[in-house]
């Protein structure tokens, strides 16, 4: 019992950084109805770039609030410069464009800043927070950033009228033009708001797992799983979704014989699919009804 | 009826990537009036309006209360003051019948009266009033018509476009539908400008008429006349 | 006679020419290909060889996403299921390497069928999570250590090249270069009479509107699954000659950015073409090695920036392109 609630505690620190991304994930989604592959490199290097703002004696926080507002221009800028231009290509040549930022900023990022691994601070502090130091304080902090930002998403989605002007322009683009929205701008916006958001992610997730150019490809994929899970179109969800994803996937490998820490990826993915065949619109999902 | 002609479309050829499907068009909506566009399927009516918004690749002039709004983006044009109720109705199916309505209004300012112009569409459909804060995908064909219209009202504009408004609807419901157009036209003084296959509905609403047959339009003037036309009533009345 | 009447003659042969325009270019291109191994050297073979490999698995994910508008970012998986089959039976059981391709083949089908039955309640973005899911996982599944006496764990296993039969006087490289291109020829000419069949036509209607090709009689279970299930055939048997081509099979060969390889080539050759998928094949055979002479440091970025170069060139891909400047010579033609 008592290693069942230690994996459990274990797999809600970890959690936190799957939720943290799959919210990410599911900001993009929402603005843009797409998924977006690069999602964790622009994370990865906006991790860097405050790494080197941190570097150049700037101080923690400072770096912080920097970063995000550099991420938001670098989002907003790619959407305008390198995706306006295909806005008007199948789905699919999307796909094909995200692919390729994913390979420009992995193989910039490596450039740029070597591949060795570097130590990223934290501003809350490594010490112990809870359980004899199974979930650290940086752990609690990094589940509080999350929720926080979470309700400040959820409060910016519905209740605000630039909220709602996103939302529809990622529904319905030509419905949103006919009621005079600039879905150029919205696009654009949900770019800036998620590469925020991804760079919020990458600041908290890289004190644990230690920056390399690297780091994100299995997070992003954890990510995925919890943003699946909890259902793409809830952000709560998707959050709840991450930490649901942490806690299977430790206990798992804890629990399961002989292949139990072999595939605790595997597992994680086989519940994205397992709850997608029950639930398609994962557990938290708003299932979209059409009428023929 | 040489002032104010609300809207004035000259020379208009429309194309679909390399096919063109309007060939030189000349229409115009009066201030205040209801204008209609009929033909059979496929005459080149939607692509009209589309035009007319700067859905479509067009040539030619269109002036609306004087300025030039051809090569302008839909958004752009939109604002200026007309609102367009799309072929499909164009209703946003996540979202609920709330959020569409206040995306009518999402270019407005004023709180008081936004709140005011839902009133008085529920006003006008009040079957909305009851259906609120249901998902919009989740309502019958006639009431995401009534949304559409409804949104549509929201913008304040001065000129609506429909694109058949009667399509896929039962009779009585159409019915419902042009009643309470005309009477958004007479109170609330919004032109509009109808794109019908329901020939007999349209010439009974409107007062100026255009038929369009593959691109080019083919007659035009008083709904009256185009009524009493043999050859109309031949071919477009059924008898 | 004058230029005006030159271009017409040229053009009035174009017409006539037309109707055969496919069979043409297919003649064209096996006459290119047929000469080639006594030309370049063996390296340049082996990646032509695994060029057509490649052809062939995207040509099967092509049948899933371009015809039949599923998606799949797990096709590694079926390649390296195929792959594995193939090395399995020549390792431990002595099959013949020409036996190990129907083998894996059918292997892969029953895969794919089985895998396309769940799949069928997913759509878009939940499919595509679905084969991400499977694709990341083969790598760890062929690792398992109980399953290490079969599939050689995390060191894979070694393949013998197979050498030409009846004593022809080809090097094995030469041989294993026809032998791909026969099967990819087969291959190729199957799957385009597929598509222009009924059940082509069928899996085509699913694609474009699936309400209505239910309500004109099209089983959609059935069909969308044996998609899924042609698809993986075709995938895993390329997967098995890549094996033999490479003579190696190892976990960390299949990983999911081979999937994404597939996925680029696809977009890249043209989604819906199935000439496209060599076009494909090679952009993502050969475009990473120049990327590399470019500048090792930032490989990636370059290959990204062809890509993204390629994309905004042919948002349709290759064969988009292709269709385009045909459209524009057939209006040329008739004025």
């Amino acid at each position: 019992m008592e290693l069942f609630l230690h994996q459990v505690l274990a797999g809600i620190a970890t959690g936190g950084i799957y939720a943290c991304m799959a919210l990410a994930i599911v900001m993009i989604y929402q603005a843009i109805d797409h998924l977006n592959f690069a999602q964790g490199e622009m994370a990865m290097f906006s991790t860097f770039i405050a790494w080197q703002l941190i570097q150049w004696e700037v101080p923690y926080w400072a770096a912080f609030f920097i970063t995000l507002a550099i991420s938001f221009a670098g989002g907003y800028l790619i959407e305008r410069i390198v995706l306006k231009p295909i806005h008007s290509a199948p789905i699919l040549s999307h796909v094909a464009m995200f692919i390729a930022l994913f390979a420009i900023i992995n193989s910039l990022a490596g450039f740029i800043w070597e591949y060795q691994i570097k130590a990223f601070p934290s501003p809350f502090g490594a010490h112990s927070f809870f359980g004899n130091g199974l979930l650290s304080a940086h752990d609690a902090g990094m589940i509080g950033v999350t929720i926080m930002m979470l309700v400040l998403l959820y409060l910016f989605f519905r209740y605000t009228r630039i909220g709602l002007a996103m939302r529809a322009a990622a529904a319905n683009p030509e419905s949103a033009r006919l009621v005079g929205i600039r879905v150029g701008w919205m696009l654009a916006l949900g770019w800036g708001m998620a590469a925020s958001i991804g760079a919020v992610a990458g600041m908290l997730i890289a004190p644990v797992v230690f920056l390399e150019p690297n780091m994100m490809a299995s997070i992003l994929l954890y990510g995925f799983a919890g943003a699946v899970v909890g259902g793409l179109t809830s952000p709560g969800g998707a959050v709840i979704g991450g930490v649901l994803v942490g806690v299977i996937e430790n206990l798992a490998g804890t629990f399961i014989p002989v292949v139990g820490r072999e595939l605790k990826l595997t597992i994680a993915l086989a519940l994205i699919v397992l709850v997608l065949t029950v639930k398609p619109s994962g557990l938290f999902g708003r299932s979209v009804v059409h009428r023929v | 009826m040489t002032s104010a002609q609300l809207l004035e479309a000259k020379n208009i050829c429309a194309y679909y990537g390399a096919t063109q499907v309007l060939h030189g068009l000349d229409l115009s909506v009066a201030e205040g009036g209801i204008t209609t566009l009929l033909g059979a399927n496929g005459a080149g009516k939607t692509t009209m309006l589309r035009s007319v918004c700067g859905m479509v690749r067009t040539s030619g002039e269109i002036r609306f209360r004087g300025e030039e709004i051809a090569g302008q983006a839909t958004e752009d044009i939109v604002r200026r003051g007309i609102a367009h109720v799309p072929e499909g109705r164009g209703t946003f199916v996540r979202l609920t019948v709330e959020e569409n309505l206040q995306l009518g209004a999402i270019t407005r300012g004023n709180k008081a009266e936004i709140a005011a112009d839902i009133e008085r569409v529920f006003g006008y459909f009040p079957r909305l009033r009851e259906r609120y804060r249901q998902q919009a995908g989740t309502l019958s064909g006639g009431e995401q018509q009534m949304l559409a219209i409804g949104r549509a009202m929201m913008l304040r504009p001065k000129l609506m476009l429909l694109d058949e408004p009667s399509f896929g609807l039962a009779p009585l419901i159409v019915q419902e539908v042009f009643s309470i157009l005309k009477q958004m036209n007479e109170r609330e003084k919004v032109s509009l400008f109808l794109v019908e296959q329901n020939a007999a509905l349209a010439l009974d609403l409107a007062d100026h008429a255009y038929l369009l047959e593959t691109g080019r339009v083919v007659m035009a003037g008083p709904a009256r006349e185009i009524r009493e036309d043999e050859n109309v009533r031949r071919a477009y009345l059924g008898y | 006679m004058t230029t005006r009447s030159h271009l017409n003659a040229f053009f009035s042969f174009l017409r006539t020419v037309a109707p055969y325009r496919r069979g043409l270019a297919f003649l064209l291109v096996i006459l290119i290909a047929l000469p080639l191994p006594f030309l370049v050297k063996n390296f340049l073979l082996f990646q032509l060889t695994l060029a057509t490999v490649y052809a062939i698995a995207i040509l099967g994910l092509n049948l899933l996403i371009g015809f039949n508008g599923q998606f799949s970012l797990g096709h590694s998986a079926f390649y390296a299921l195929g792959a594995y089959t193939a090395a399995i039976l020549m390792d431990q059981y002595n099959v013949a390497y020409y036996w190990t391709l129907p083998i894996a083949g059918i292997v892969c089908f029953v895969a794919g069928f089985l895998f396309g039955l769940p799949a069928l309640r997913l759509e878009g973005i939940y499919l595509a999570l679905a084969t991400f899911a499977l694709a990341v996982a083969m790598p760890q599944i062929l690792k398992l250590s109980p399953l290490e006496p079969w599939t050689g764990g995390v060191q894979g296993i070694v393949i013998l090249k197979p050498s030409a039969p009846f004593h022809l006087p080809l090097n094995p490289d030469q041989w294993l270069y026809y032998f791909t291109l026969a099967v990819a020829l087969v291959l190729f000419l199957c799957a385009y009479n597929l598509v222009n069949s009924r059940t082509g036509r069928a899996m085509m209607a699913i694609r474009d509107n699936s309400t209505a090709a239910t309500a004109m009689g099209v089983n959609l279970s059935l069909y969308k699954s044996l998609t899924f299930g042609v698809s993986a055939l075709y995938t895993g048997i390329a997967g098995a000659l890549g094996g033999i081509v490479v003579q190696f099979v190892a976990p960390d060969s299949f990983t999911f950015a081979l999937s994404i390889a597939l996925f680029v080539g696809l977009v890249v050759g043209g989604v819906g073409s199935i000439a496209g998928a060599l076009f494909g094949a090679w952009f993502v055979l050969f475009v990473p090695n120049i990327a590399e002479h470019v500048s090792k440091g930032l490989a990636g970025a370059v290959y990204g920036i062809m890509l993204v170069l390629l994309i905004y060139l042919m948002p349709s891909g290759l064969a988009g392109l292709v269709r385009l400047i045909l459209m524009r010579f057939a209006q040329a033609a008739r004025r």
